[in-house]
């Protein structure tokens, strides 16, 4: 009840200020967004397994965070930024999908 | 990293424990998922706005992008010739009215210089002013003739009598009927004054000659006096008159 509050004040937050993404965090932000949401989709997951710990989530979502924006990093000074993001993109994607396939089980027993 | 155990023999189904965390105000650990949640709404809110701003042409591919920069070159090369064009065309019309300044500064300096010739201009400048008595009444049109014509001779430019006259081209003069003189169809009466615009160094001389005008008037018994002015005032106009019989002859 309240994680759901709480996603739903972040994107009225988002809504209302409208800030403006800074430079040096540009390349890093979409990455970074799509890794935090594997890392919810985890959680759910666990969460509906019924072995959800809060420190497991907090720590997968940092580190999640951290790691893909670490890859963009590297690939950009490597020069294969482009091709490092899009693989961090298809392995999260295809995380989340797996993640949301045992959700949907859980919840419609299909 | 979340779990990834698959094993399904939990006493409580997945389905039972989300309804209840979705009817009770949660725990510890939900509070943490909302913080975090937040963060990721706000985190992608801003990210999807930011790439619906600025990002029209981040999907095109790159032929697209490339033609599209050609189509911008050309239109900027357009664009630039358009304002070649249209500075040349301004400096062409400013070059025809600067000649056109020109031409009109030179006509109405000429139109000055036909004004004062021909009477119809007042003008004022250095010059001679006569005045001439006639106590016997023995002055006529040859004498005030003479005198006129030896006033042209000296290269007087503008010339005028009892200020009432302008004596021009057409300028005539006759005996008036009891005395005096018509000038012009206008009865001039003693003493005559005549003003003549000129170097007046050279009319008074003129006037001064062995057998002139002076001599002339003083055979009379009329009297002459030359006053040489720096400024005399010509004031009086003709209207300029529409020649009837005579046309300019065209010249190429």
């Amino acid at each position: 009840m309240i994680a759901g509050l709480g996603l739903l004040v972040g994107i009225i937050l988002g809504l209302m200020l409208q800030p403006e993404v800074p430079l040096w965090l540009e390349p890093y932000l979409p990455i970074a967004v799509v890794a935090a949401l594997d890392a919810v989709f985890g959680a759910l997951r666990a969460f509906l397994d019924g072995i959800f710990d809060d420190k497991v989530f907090v720590i997968s979502f940092i580190s999640n965070v951290l790691i893909a924006a670490l890859i963009v990093y590297l690939g950009d000074k490597l020069g294969v930024g482009g091709q490092l993001s899009t693989g961090v993109i298809v392995v999260l994607g295809i995380r989340i999908f797996s993640n949301v396939a045992a959700i949907r089980r859980h919840i419609f027993h299909a | 990293m979340p779990e990834m155990s698959d094993d399904m023999d939990e006493p409580q189904t997945g389905r039972q424990r989300l309804l209840a965390a979705l009817t009770r105000p949660g725990s510890r650990g939900q509070l943490t998922a909302a913080i975090l949640l937040a963060v990721v709404g706000f985190a992608g809110v801003v990210q999807v706005q930011s790439t619906e701003e600025n990002d029209v042409y981040a999907g095109a591919r790159q032929e697209d992008l490339i033609q599209l920069l050609n189509s911008l070159g050309l239109a900027s090369q357009r664009a630039e010739n358009e304002i070649a064009e249209l500075e040349q065309t301004r400096s062409s019309l400013r070059n025809n009215t600067d000649s056109r300044r020109a031409a009109l500064e030179q006509a109405r300096q000429e139109a000055n210089v036909l004004g004062i010739l021909a009477g119809t201009l007042p003008a004022v400048g250095p010059g001679v002013l006569i005045t001439v008595e006639d106590p016997t009444g023995g002055v006529g049109t040859n004498q005030l003739l003479d005198g006129l014509e030896e006033l042209r001779d000296a290269g007087a430019e503008a010339i005028e009598i009892n200020d009432t006259v302008r004596v021009v081209a057409q300028t005539s003069l006759q005996q008036g009927d009891d005395g005096g003189i018509v000038v012009d169809g206008q009865l001039l009466t003693p003493p005559y004054t005549i003003e003549a615009i000129g170097d007046s160094h050279t009319l008074a001389d003129s006037l001064d000659i062995p057998g002139g005008f002076t001599d002339g008037i003083e055979e009379v018994g009329g009297n002459v006096v030359v006053k040489e002015l720096t400024t005399v005032e010509v004031t009086t106009t003709r209207d300029p008159t529409q020649p009837e019989y005579a046309e300019p002859v065209e010249t190429e």
